[in-house]
């Protein structure tokens, strides 16, 4: 067994976690209340590569492991949380679907300009009466002439508010469920292609997600991502990746509480020393620093899993399962260390308290989460 | 064009320093970097290859093993080759010594121009690159603030207590870098990728063609005689009563306690 990231995954991280430091951490706080989209900071990131890192060279990405991919997300999510999935919605859900469904002609329009942050890249499943149960999905694909015409919306989709390409679901059988949904590459100039404004959310809220809507909307017909009604199929692989991402995306979040909440047990004193000298503080950090660990070991191994070509689902599952709850958690933890201090806005721990509760519901609820770890364990 | 700059891995800024029972430093768990006023001779490097084109940076830098880190680094962000003298024998010596080393080493690849930082943040010697200079017997300027470089000259400001020098010398020349030259990058993906396939070479003491008598401990002029941390600072005392007799009293303690007046 190896438990360390070898040369590059270390160069990796220490250069995304030097850029996070200087670059994103001094301005999270201002992102999270402007609610800005982080333009500066995203086209820093796409001249430092960091767009298309595992996107092999020949498609215009960087052609590192899916590890440092995911060692980037946890960096630059410990710094900013709404950074880390819109680096996450591009290059996972925006990219990852091309390169293992495109066609050749796909891979090669497209990768290139996602891999250098030309364009950015989201996902879109969501719908109002279709979340974790797609399929009720009401987005309707029919064939007409050389185009499919689109019809129905989407919602809260992340990255919508700013992506120029999005992988969009719509069902092209209506007869059928899941077994009738298909895929498509829809760039945001076409005719018909309508978003809506941004959400008011309660945490990442420098990512720009919004609703989107289809009216009689117009796409060439080798526009269609892999094969028809194989598009499910599609989205499960996806976010079976997708899922380590948000795993890594949680960690980074959990991490800066932890780091937060260790930092003022230091130095907050009360009764006449520092809290941190206090049992109770002290089995709070205790019990962060052991599960943060275990939530990187499963994070780890599932990416490192990918990596060997092997099956992931259920390790996937388990991790985002376990990082997104212990963010959750520690988050709050990491607010009751903090005391009355830690309600107030001037603290960036509510932040992360807020960052964290999305990690628990998107790509995947905990409760998906633990239906596909069941149904691995039990009938596989 | 030739660029040859002189890198040493220190200390992050921010680490811990603490000593053990034989007041040596501890270096577990230290994190490394380059040494920031390196970082600022290799950005330059980095830079005037970007103008002028036809340029091979050489990194060359001098200690054990762990240094290769902070020399793929210096390869991630652009340098084209490096050079690691890893030898025990040539370590434990002094400003001296390893001016005495890299000199024999540059002697061997061609040049025209040497960056160096102005001081290494871990020893606070800035004698290295200057000494360097002097034994390859080319023109130096040091503290440089801004550079430009033409094909066989170069201009370097510095900065002097009324302004601003310019000073003008030809190639092959040595320069050292100041804060304020630039502002270093960081290592891009592709760079980090790339920065595997570069050259790192490792050499030793026979390649240098020295003897052990000339380097190291062996060769140095000066000795550490002991290693010691800072007392840690004491509290400052206010002075409370009449403002006449204060005034006094804190004229008595600068002279008589602190004695720097």
């Amino acid at each position: 067994m190896n438990f360390n990231l070898n040369e590059e995954q270390k160069m990796i991280r220490d250069m995304v976690r030097h850029f996070a430091e200087n670059e994103i951490k001094p301005v999270a706080d201002q992102l999270d209340r402007s609610g800005e989209f982080p333009t500066e900071i995203m086209k820093k990131l796409s001249e430092l590569g960091v767009l298309g890192i595992p996107i092999p060279e020949e498609y215009g990405g960087i052609g590192s492991s899916f590890l440092s991919y995911i060692v980037a997300i946890e960096e630059l999510s410990r710094a900013c949380a709404s950074t880390g999935v819109i680096v996450e919605t591009h290059t996972s859900l925006g990219s990852e679907p091309i390169l293992d469904f495109g066609t050749e002609e796909q891979k090669r329009k497209y990768l290139p300009r996602l891999a250098s942050g030309q364009i950015i890249g989201s996902f879109g499943l969501t719908e109002s009466n279709a979340g974790s149960d797609a399929a009720g999905m009401q987005t309707f694909a029919v064939i007409d002439g050389d185009d499919y015409v689109i019809n129905g919306s989407k919602i809260f989709i992340s990255n919508a508010g700013i992506a120029d390409l999005t992988i969009l679901f719509a069902k092209t059988d209506k007869e059928k469920g899941v077994k009738g949904i298909s895929a498509f590459i829809v760039e945001k100039n076409t005719l018909g292609y309508i978003v809506g404004p941004p959400e008011d959310k309660l945490g990442i809220r420098a990512s720009q997600t919004c609703a989107l809507t289809f009216e009689d909307m117009r796409i060439p017909r080798e526009n269609l991502l892999g094969k028809v009604n194989e598009g499910f199929k599609i989205a499960m692989h996806t976010l079976d990746g997708g899922r380590i991402a948000i795993a890594a995306q949680a960690l980074g979040i959990a991490q800066a509480a932890f780091e937060a909440a260790s930092e003022y047990s230091k130095q907050r004193v009360q009764f006449g020393q520092p809290i941190g000298k206090l049992q109770g503080i002290q089995w709070h950090i205790a019990d962060m620093a052991t599960e943060i660990q275990a939530a990187r070991l499963l994070t780890y191994q599932a990416a490192w899993l990918k990596d060997q070509g092997l099956r992931y689902t259920k390790e996937a599952a388990m991790a985002k399962l376990f990082a997104s709850e212990a963010a959750s958690r520690f988050t709050s933890r990491a607010i009751q260390v903090h005391g009355g201090y830690g309600f107030m806005m001037e603290y960036p721990v509510q932040r992360h308290y807020r960052d964290a509760k999305i990690t628990e519901i998107y790509e995947g609820t905990s409760e998906i989460q633990r239906m596909v770890i069941a149904n691995n364990v039990l009938f596989r | 064009m030739n660029i040859i700059v002189l890198l040493k891995q220190t200390f992050d800024t921010e680490a811990k320093i603490q000593l053990d029972s034989n007041n040596n430093v501890i270096t577990d768990n230290i994190q490394y970097i380059i040494n920031p006023y390196d970082e600022f001779a290799l950005e330059e490097a980095i830079r005037i290859k970007e103008k002028l084109g036809d340029v091979i940076i050489t990194v060359v830098s001098m200690g054990p093993r762990k240094v290769e880190e902070a020399l793929r680094q210096a390869l991630a962000m652009g340098a084209d080759k490096s050079i690691l003298l890893n030898d025990e024998v040539l370590f434990g010596g002094d400003e001296h010594t390893a001016a005495v080393a890299l000199s024999q080493t540059i002697k061997q690849i061609p040049y025209d121009l040497i960056i160096g930082g102005q001081v290494a943040i871990d020893d606070g010697s800035g004698q290295v690159a200057i000494r360097v200079a002097e034994i390859l017997d080319i023109p130096q300027v040091n503290l440089v603030t801004k550079l430009d470089v033409e094909n066989n000259k170069l201009a370097a400001h510095r900065q002097v207590e009324v302004g601003t020098e310019v000073i003008e010398v030809f190639l092959p020349a040595m320069i050292t870098a100041q804060k304020g030259l630039n502002e270093p990058r960081y290592p891009a993906l592709k760079g980090i990728m790339q920065a595997k396939k570069k050259e790192l070479k490792i050499l030793g003491l026979a390649d240098l063609g020295l003897t052990e008598n000339q380097v190291g401990s062996n060769g140095a002029n000066l000795k550490v005689i002991s290693t010691f941390l800072p007392a840690p600072r004491n509290a400052g005392r206010i002075l409370s009563g009449e403002i006449s007799e204060n005034v006094q009293e804190l004229v008595r303690l600068l002279r008589e306690e602190a004695k720097i007046i």
